[in-house]
């Protein structure tokens, strides 16, 4: 019987070779596609969203005379007050106008026409400085004025010429002035942080719409479930993984639990309709109610997680506990827990992520309104976290749903601001699981 | 006649249906070593895990029978499994020890115990301890170092002292040496022989030479039950049952 | 009894005995051969029977030496240590057995050139004969492990002791009798005192296979018979 050499590879081995680069071949190829589709993604995203982070404004002097403003003149608040944002739209419009004139700039437009190149919310913002600063009245104050949406639209791309002449809102002629501003210095497209700060603005206004009410809304949310989901999630986990007798009534408990991971989070919507909001009156569309429904959404997960890292942790360790003669719950408490803690902060990010970013129960409690004011944390009528808010995804949502087109940039901006949370905390599951891993 | 120090009588323990230790009697001596040798299966560790209420952990282990420390029923009701097992310590055949600093693995056991007043005692102690288990002059300038941070012998010498900072009465060992490599279990055989002058040391062990060295006494289980209980000089030259002659002769496994 | 789970200890054990058996074989050989050449006056077989005791050292050295390598290797215990150290014991005592039967034959060349005595022959013959049987006995009661019988052959060693004390009265008489006898008879005395240490030394070898059946060694006293050390003594 002849020896087979080991530098002769027979067929057998070959096949096996070969199966196994398609076997490759395949996953590798799995991976390029997710890749690609994941950059498809990032790319539309980003490329409309990232207009969001800047905002066409422009130097405007605006005189404030007090004849108009004041009519008390005695600097009484509750007579300014009287004197609306409509009041203050024309003090605007002699400002732009005035300002292009000495600019040295010549338009076919009217005063009018001239005065409604500033956004609506511009009125607002002067208004709300005059009554902040009652003595800059009978001056003329230099302010940095937001442009209305097409104008924003145009020296971000969106708008051109050709769509100018089409549009009901703004011409070409507009759009030139604007220009020619620009040229000038008066007008300049800067970094727009009132995106992250300000209220959701109505519909004409897209250029004013900010992401301040629903991060605040967000941020109540999330320290809701934090507070509630993060110790009842542990203790459940231990007392199920330590202490429970294992027996049929356990094994129910454990199978139920993982059942619920998979729930649909409309169904926790409901739930949180019918408890929260119709049996114990909540206020609807509060953060509270959210992050209540939040917590039973995210508990299955954190039960989970928790579950898992304390039986990572291994025996020996009970053991020794044990043997030295620790109780059951010193056992726990000194040993496991602290060992297991890296996967349970791990699992409570993550769970916490996964809630940041839910829309569908949000949207069954009410969390779909209008709001304009920042919710307080605590006020005496609404209670904690009680006063109307919204959440991130939601306002994406609601953007989405707005016919003018400034407001698809600002849905994808406000994509983008959540992605980036959400990066952000993932990042800082991923420090702590490395700063606190141990070997044992 | 002194008393035993542990003494039991008719102990039997059943794993769900499987009986796993048949009736076993034994009484060990105190400041004196008592190997448990047997083949694997044979019911040894078992047995030891009765001595310090071990098994009362796993949910479908049943003991009966009678085991008394200094004349005193450890299963009675009113004992409580925890204040027991600071009176027998343990060391476990893989070097576990917790991984905190050095210091805080030794300082554990007598924390929870109560049994120093404060800082200057626990320093006293955690020293103690770690000079009997011969680890002091290896440890002492790094007692904050993490204990999993040692060498495997060094690590079992942390779990001995560990066991021992409890100023416990009994020590159990099971198979402490059989993770480790020969010098480091020759230094742990040397620790044994010097623990036993303070306290009563059972252990159980495969290696039969080792229980020769170590021990003054000696019981063979066999299919969970005590075949022959001894001194060790006669249970190694001449033992009374075919059974034990044929397994310390390595004639049956 | 079942063997060893390791064949090759068994194998090992084995080839020991059998190594002891064929040395004891060989020095029941020498001890007939050299009673024989004495009788006969043989020259030639007393040089054989010199010859032979390089091959009974050789395999005692060569018993040692697996013995010391079972000891170290095994680390044996209990019945399995009592054998390896019987073994030891015995192939030391057989292998002074045959240097006794090398010095009869060495004085057999000697007493060839003598005029023998009369009634010396018969006895050493029959003692001679008589330690043979015993060591003949000895090795069975070792191969079948048989204490009962090594007992026996404990016993039997009064016999040759009371042989040896006959003949040492009878070889005082002739020397004072006839001086010219002096050196013969010192010569026939040293061989009578080799065949009485042969049955000594069988007895010890009695108490070995017992010390290794029972794990004890006997207790009592074995049989003292040799009185030759008070003869003359002045009461």
């Amino acid at each position: 019987m002849t020896q087979k050499s080991l530098l002769t590879v027979d067929a057998r081995t070959k096949k096996r070779n070969a199966s196994e680069k398609r076997f490759k071949a395949f996953g590798l190829g799995a991976i390029i596609v997710a890749m690609v589709a994941l950059v498809i993604l990032l790319t539309s995203v980003v490329s409309t969203g990232s207009s969001a982070f800047k905002q066409t404004y422009a130097t405007v002097s605006v005189p404030l005379p007090e004849a108009k403003l004041d009519k008390s003149g005695v600097r009484d608040l509750d007579v300014m007050k009287k004197v609306t944002t409509i009041g203050y739209t024309s003090l605007l419009r002699d400002g732009i106008v005035g300002t292009v004139a000495d600019a040295g700039l010549t338009t076919t437009l009217s005063a009018k026409d001239i005065g409604k190149m500033l956004s609506k919310e511009a009125a607002a913002t002067v208004r709300d400085h005059v009554l902040a600063n009652p003595d800059v009245i009978g001056t003329s104050v230099e302010f940095s004025l937001l442009m209305n949406g097409r104008i924003d639209g145009y020296f971000k791309g969106r708008v051109t010429m050709e769509s100018a002449a089409l549009d009901g809102n703004t011409s070409p002629e507009e759009l030139q002035l604007a220009q020619d501003m620009a040229n000038a210095g008066l007008v300049e497209t800067k970094f727009n942080w009132a995106f992250l700060t300000a209220p959701d603005a109505s519909d004409q206004r897209p250029e004013a719409a900010g992401l301040g009410v629903a991060i605040l809304g967000s941020l109540y949310m999330m320290i809701v479930v934090l507070v509630l989901a993060l110790p009842i999630g542990v203790a459940a986990s231990i007392y199920l993984e330590e202490f429970a007798p294992k027996n049929r009534w356990t094994d129910i408990i454990e199978v139920n639990i993982s059942n619920l991971a998979a729930v649909p989070s409309i169904v926790y919507g409901i739930l949180g309709l019918a408890i929260f909001i119709n049996f114990m009156e909540f206020n609807q569309s509060s953060p509270l109610v959210g992050g209540l429904v939040l917590t039973l959404m995210t508990l299955p997960t954190i039960i989970i997680s928790t579950r898992a890292a304390l039986k990572s942790v291994p025996p020996s360790i009970r053991d020794a506990a044990l043997g030295v003669g620790a109780s059951k719950m010193q056992s726990v408490f000194h040993h496991v827990l602290p060992l297991a803690a890296p996967g349970i902060l791990t699992g409570t990010i993550i769970g916490l992520a996964q809630a940041l970013g839910e829309t569908a129960p949000l949207l069954l409690i009410g969390m779909v309104a209008f709001v304009r004011e920042y919710p307080a944390a605590y006020s005496p009528d609404a209670g904690l976290f009680g006063e109307a808010a919204t959440a991130l995804p939601v306002q994406v949502f609601n953007w989405t749903q707005r016919a003018d087109p400034g407001f698809v940039e600002r849905a994808s901006g406000a994509i983008i601001t959540l992605l980036i949370f959400l990066l952000i905390m993932n990042a800082i599951a991923i420090f702590l699981r490395r700063k606190f891993e141990r070997r044992w | 006649m002194t008393q035993a120090k542990i003494s039991a009588q008719g102990v039997q323990v059943h794993y769900a249906d499987t009986h796993a230790i048949k009736d076993v009697n034994v009484e060990i001596a105190d400041k004196e070593v008592t190997a448990f040798i047997g083949p694997s299966g044979c019911g040894k560790s078992t047995f030891l895990r009765c001595i310090n209420r071990m098994n009362d952990t796993i949910d479908i282990c049943r003991v009966t029978g009678d085991i008394r420390i200094d004349g005193e029923d450890i299963y009675d009701a009113k004992v409580d499994p925890v204040q027991l097992r600071a009176k027998v310590g343990m060391v476990f055949q893989k070097p576990n020890p917790f991984p905190k600093s050095i210091y805080d693995n030794v300082a554990y056991g007598p924390k929870i115990h109560g049994l120093s007043r404060n800082k200057a005692e626990l320093d006293e102690i955690v020293e103690k301890s770690l000079r009997k288990a011969a680890l002091w002059n290896e440890a002492k300038d790094r007692l904050h170092a993490p204990g999993t941070g040692l060498s495997g012998g060094q690590q079992q010498r942390l779990c001995i002292a560990r066991a021992i900072a409890t100023a416990p009465e009994v020590l159990l060992m099971d198979e402490p040496c059989s993770a480790l490599d020969p010098i480091a279990t020759a230094q742990v055989e040397e620790l044994i022989d010097d623990l036993r002058q303070s306290f009563s040391v059972v252990i159980v062990t495969h290696s039969m030479q080792q229980a020769a060295r170590v021990s003054q006494k000696t019981a063979f289980f066999h299919l969970g039950s005590l075949v022959e209980f001894g001194d060790t000089n006669k249970i190694f030259t001449n033992p009374e049952d075919p059974r034990t002659e044929s397994y310390i002769s390595g004639r049956i496994g | 009894m079942n063997e060893h789970i390791s064949s090759a200890y068994d194998r090992d054990l084995e080839a020991l005995q059998t190594l002891v058996m064929k040395m004891g074989g060989m020095v029941e050989d020498a001890i007939l051969s050299s009673a024989k050449s004495l009788e006969t006056r043989d020259i030639v077989l007393a040089e054989k029977v010199r010859a032979a005791d390089k091959k009974i050292d050789a395999l005692e050295e060569q018993i040692n030496e697996d013995a010391a390598r079972i000891i170290a290797l095994r680390a044996p215990v209990s019945k399995d240590l009592r054998a390896i150290l019987t073994v030891l014991r015995v192939a030391a005592n057989l292998e002074r057995i045959g240097d006794y039967a090398k010095n009869m034959a060495k004085r057999t060349v000697t007493l060839t050139d003598m005029a023998p005595i009369d009634g010396s022959d018969s006895a050493l013959r029959r003692m001679s004969r008589e330690v043979q049987e015993m060591l003949k006995d000895l090795l069975d009661a070792y191969l079948r492990r048989d204490a009962v019988l090594a007992e026996d052959v404990r016993q039997r060693d009064h016999d040759v002791d009371q042989m040896y004390n006959a003949l040492f009265r009878e070889l005082l008489t002739f020397m004072m009798e006839d001086p010219r006898n002096i050196t013969t008879c010192m010569h026939l005395h040293f061989v009578a005192k080799n065949v009485e240490r042969m049955g000594d030394l069988v007895t010890n070898m009695a108490e070995q296979v017992i010390y290794l059946v029972t794990g004890e060694m006997p207790e009592d006293d074995r049989p003292k018979g040799d009185e030759t050390a008070f003869v003359g003594d002045v009461d």
